[in-house]
């Protein structure tokens, strides 16, 4: 089995004298989760839709497992799922019928066929909708079954536009958790997202975009500590019970602790330097104090800051 | 990272691929309102037909088999071939723009001409649909009136129907492709078949004293021209005191060949366009 990839070379697409996509050289490999970020019309969708053959680039190649997607999309795309915006879908038909109508275009063999369908429907908790026509389906029950096109044949790589528009606080979740699904699988997924939340919490790498532009590509705490003041990092702890100020105290004399900011009685943002030997130490010290740590991650404002400090620099 | 539990999958071939689009977009079409539209249209026309001939017996019906044929045959087929053509072939793939659904279908793996290829058998098939169920209106009174006597040209105007019909949505489709609107798409198609097309017929034939030779409605009038005994001269010329009157029919070949050609060069182009255009 090949090892997954996504390349961009040079990808340019203009419309008129107006480049929503300026030389993005891009290349993705491994099974890992990158997100893709950049305010609205920075050229994100446009990368995703050269990338799946819905729009030709002006210049430069994009390839999937070293495949031109422009020059051979069907062998490019054998072992990709995508969705890109929120595709409608024929009206007429149900949704199992619009997804064993993917699932037989995918070629996933006719004996497991009706099984990849049911498990691809389960996974986006679309059951109870099986046989109802894709055209009484609400616009998040749309992108749930769009959702299940793209896992119906297991795919290597999910190219994924900003999966989780459209869909309620529990849909949101749900997608979290399958795209967190697919990384345990092992799969290369290149997600654009406006929810840095979302990125923070499952995304590995981070690609920004802005003006067509690649502004930075590394992993999340790269970018976050590259760019922020002294090279410190912040991190979020959450509790089961509110803070006492004893534990702020012990807590912020830990060595490499620069700041701490309660932003809720039960959260707390810390911001500290040293890496990953300094977050260790840290991480072991609340635990050690006994005041009900429940969560520690990085804190997706480290993420926030980041971005918006490379986009505003970009204007 | 190489990821090993990722299961190795053939993706089928393109004639497969089209076959399945073809399946499931036909599937979509007979579900739809417009397919039921156009049924009751056709049953409409059949049931008006079969009234005024059973009341009025006009004699141009009723002096022959062929006569009947040619009478009936003659004055609808060609509209409900168009009104296929349109219903169908019409936003079949401006719709895929407008509507997103291209968004569902073209990012899997497989080649937008097959993807033409395969909503344009589904609309062919959903048009046989329609024309056969005028077929049968047609036999059934034929066979009432005339027995189970069908004259043999009967069947080589079917066949010119049905390659009149490829013809239509060669260039249905070839319109769909250059519009992202549906409506527009089914409108320009309309007033071609419906107004512009047998608008220049008239002109270049009648004022211009020329054979129109290039036009698909030209070639179309074989389905007509072949249920009369014997088959019209290819040129007609009327003199009327000092001014001369030439009219054309397109021999058989000829009309064959417009027919085909039309589906040939539309088709073609249309798979082009479709495969370059943009989902933007």
């Amino acid at each position: 089995m090949v090892n997954p990839s996504i390349e961009a070379v040079d990808l340019t697409k203009c419309y008129n004298s107006f480049c929503a996509l300026s030389d993005l050289s891009l290349r993705l490999e491994g099974a890992k989760c990158v997100g893709f970020l950049g305010p609205n019309g920075a050229g994100k969708t446009t990368a995703l839709k050269i990338l799946t053959g819905l729009i030709r680039p002006t210049k430069g190649k994009a390839l999937i497992n070293g495949i031109d997607v422009q020059e051979d999309k069907k062998a490019a795309l054998s072992t990709c799922g995508a969705l890109i915006e929120t595709p409608e879908i024929y009206p007429a038909l149900s949704v199992k019928e619009a997804l064993m109508m993917v699932a037989e275009i995918r070629g996933v063999p006719s004996a497991a066929r009706k099984d990849a369908v049911m498990k691809a429907i389960s996974e986006v908790k679309m059951e109870e909708w099986i046989d109802m026509k894709c055209g009484k389906l609400s616009k998040g029950m749309r992108q749930r079954v769009n959702l299940a096109a793209a896992l119906i044949s297991d795919p290597m790589i999910m190219l994924l536009d900003e999966p989780s528009s459209g869909l309620d606080p529990r849909g949101m979740a749900e997608v979290r958790e399958i795209v967190k699904g697919l990384k345990k699988k092992d799969r290369l997924i290149f997600m654009s997202s406006h929810l840095l939340s979302e990125v923070t919490e499952i995304c590995d790498e981070v690609a920004i975009l802005d003006h067509g532009r690649l502004l930075a590509y590394d992993t999340l705490e790269r970018l976050t500590s590259a760019l922020s003041v002294g090279n410190a990092r912040e991190c979020e702890a959450s509790f089961s019970r509110d803070l006492s100020s004893d534990a702020l105290k012990e807590i912020g004399s830990t060595e490499g602790v620069l700041g701490l900011k309660l932003v809720e009685p039960r959260r707390l943002i810390l911001s500290f330097e040293g890496g990953n030997e300094a977050q260790e130490r840290i991480l072991a010290k609340i635990a050690g104090l006994g005041v009900g740590l429940i969560a520690f991650k990085s804190s997706s404002s480290a993420l926030e800051e980041t971005y918006l400090r490379l986009v505003k620099d970009s204007r | 990272m190489r990821i090993e539990n990722v299961p190795e999958r053939a993706i089928p071939r393109s004639a497969s691929q089209l076959k399945t689009i073809a399946k499931y977009e036909l599937t979509n079409y007979l579900r739809s309102r417009r397919f039921y539209v156009l049924l009751a249209i056709t049953l409409i026309i059949s049931g008006l037909l079969t009234a005024v001939v059973a009341y009025y017996r006009p004699s141009g019906f009723l002096s022959s088999p062929l006569g009947f044929y040619s009478s009936w045959w003659g004055l609808a087929v060609t509209y409900i071939l168009i009104l296929s053509g349109i219903f169908f072939g019409g936003d079949a793939i401006s719709g895929e723009f407008q509507n997103k659904t291209g968004y569902f279908l073209v990012v899997n793996p497989v080649k937008r001409s097959t993807i033409y290829a395969g909503k344009w058998a589904a609309a062919f098939i959903a048009s046989l649909a329609v024309f056969g169920t005028f077929t049968a209106v047609t036999v059934a009174n034929g066979a009432y009136y005339f027995g189970l006597d069908v004259p043999y040209q009967f069947g080589l105007s079917l066949a010119f129907s049905v390659l009149y019909l490829i013809s239509i949505l060669g260039v249905t489709f070839f319109f769909s492709s250059i519009f992202k609107s549906g409506s527009i798409s089914i409108l320009v198609t309309a007033i071609l078949f419906l107004f512009a097309l047998p608008l220049t017929q008239s002109l270049v034939s009648n004022l211009a004293q020329m054979e129109p030779w290039f036009l698909i409605t030209y070639g179309a009038e074989i389905i007509g021209n072949v249920l009369k005994d014997p088959y019209p001269a290819h040129i007609v010329t009327v003199q009327l005191g000092r001014v001369t009157f030439t009219t054309y029919n397109a021999p058989i070949l000829n009309g064959i060949a417009i027919m085909a050609a039309y589906f040939l060069v539309c088709a073609a182009l249309g798979m082009i366009i479709f495969d370059r255009r943009d989902f933007s």
